[in-house]
């Protein structure tokens, strides 16, 4: 897990203040965050970690940070209103003030992944935790080989990012395909589940590493093409999202198998957790 | 002039048939061009023929009445549009719009049936592989249904 910001306890939340909040969508936004305490103004992460976001007086929730890594200090989240905490932080308005404990968790393996082609296969609002992987990946474009990004969601207005999207064709020497499960026809793009448009990519299976983040089962059908088209199980990333309290493996609430997903993931190599990637969330 | 059996050969949907097979097939085959918002066929329409699709993309439509004209599916380059030839009563189920420019190689389904009674194994060949695009669409229809992008 990568160090925290040195001598903070972990356990208490440090205040960020809301510099920007707008929607993406119908049901998720954006919330642009800026240091309140000093001590964060050093906050640094690696791509795929989360923090835990405080709604004072009401309760915290664990949200992966979606801006990029190489900035220190101000970042971002992209949070689909869902509870309560989710619902009262849609709410903030611009100089609130948000508790922030982390980063925690595993990350994608970007360093790591150098000299490979690189597949990213997003599903709705999945495409946030691996957005920060994405910019890094963009500021080190020579590292890698080809870089093909696939997102999926369930309508067009469904989508995220919209303008960045439109640009990172252009920009970055990168494919993306977009595809959306149904539209009407001033839909111009791809109609039909993300895993269509997996075969349409045509990857190099034995060179190339996926990361993948999106609902449970968006990963699993998407896993499942994947491995159809002769992708190596350890050479598959997934990020498991689910309910987790204390954010340092403590409370025991997101155990996963022999796995605590804080600690342990969120990031998971594939062949690490396929035979438990069943197991439902209880 | 393309020489066809080699279009024929470089298409996924057929790369690993024999040679004497794509030379039968090929005997159907011709080049065609669509441009963008042509509709390549209507629902309702006799299922005449079915498409390589080499470059382009196309959309899948039903109308929905109040609803609109709904996209149910995309095809793009190296897939297959159209089975319903091959099946009774040979009619189109949906309206394929061209979204993108597309060339393609048209397959007159008449003469193929005329070749799968002369040859059931040529038949066979083709069966299998079309089976396997049914199932393919089939199991997208399934996910779509699922809605898997919904909470909860």
């Amino acid at each position: 897990m990568e160090q925290m910001l040195q001598n903070i306890d972990p356990m208490i939340p440090l205040r960020m203040k809301v510099s920007r909040i707008f929607w993406e969508t119908e049901d998720v936004f954006t919330i642009e965050l800026e240091p309140e305490d000093e001590a964060l103004s050093k906050f640094k992460f690696k791509p795929g970690q989360f923090n835990m976001l405080y709604a004072f007086g009401i309760g915290e929730a664990a949200i992966s940070i979606c801006t990029d890594s190489s900035k220190i200090g101000a970042f971002s989240h992209t949070i689909h209103r869902v509870g309560y905490v989710t619902r009262s932080i849609s709410n903030m308005k611009n100089g609130d003030l948000v508790g922030i404990r982390g980063p925690f968790g595993s990350w994608w393996p970007v360093e790591k992944t150098e000299g490979k082609d690189i597949c990213i296969v997003a599903g709705g609002i999945g495409l946030a935790p691996l957005r920060p992987a994405i910019y890094h990946i963009f500021k080190n474009r020579k590292k890698y080989g080809r870089i093909t990004i696939l997102y999926g969601a369930r309508t067009p207005g469904d989508l995220l990012y919209r303008d960045e999207l439109a640009q990172w064709n252009k920009k970055h020497d990168v494919r993306v395909e977009i595809t959306v499960d149904r539209a009407d026809s001033s839909w111009k793009g791809y109609v039909g589940v993300v895993t269509t448009i997996i075969d349409y990519a045509q990857l190099n299976p034995a060179n190339t590493i996926a990361m993948v983040c999106g609902p449970e089962l968006m990963m699993k059908f998407s896993i499942d093409e994947l491995m159809m088209i002769g992708f190596p199980e350890s050479s598959i990333y997934l990020s498991m999202e689910r309910n987790m309290k204390c954010a340092v493996g403590f409370c025991g609430h997101c155990q996963f198998g022999p796995y605590f997903i804080c600690k342990d993931g969120p990031v998971f190599r594939f062949d690490y957790i396929k035979k438990i990637f069943d197991i439902e969330e209880y | 002039m393309e020489d066809l059996t080699k279009i024929l050969r470089s298409h996924p949907f057929l790369s690993d048939l024999d040679d004497i097979y794509i030379k039968q097939i090929a005997g159907c085959a011709s080049n065609v061009v669509f441009r963008e918002n042509e509709f390549i066929f209507r629902e309702g329409e006799e299922a005449k023929r079915f498409y390589l699709l080499r470059t382009g993309k196309v959309a899948l439509e039903i109308n929905g009445r109040e609803k609109g004209r709904i996209r149910v599916l995309t095809i793009g380059p190296g897939q297959i549009l159209g089975w319903s030839w091959i099946v009774l009563p040979y009619r189109w189920h949906f309206d394929a719009e061209v979204l993108e420019d597309v060339r393609a190689i048209a397959l007159d389904g008449e003469c193929l049936r005329k070749k799968f009674d002369a040859d059931p194994k040529l038949g066979y060949e083709m069966l299998v592989r079309f089976s396997q695009i049914v199932e393919q669409r089939l199991n997208v229809a399934r996910i779509q249904l699922i809605d898997m992008y919904k909470r909860g």
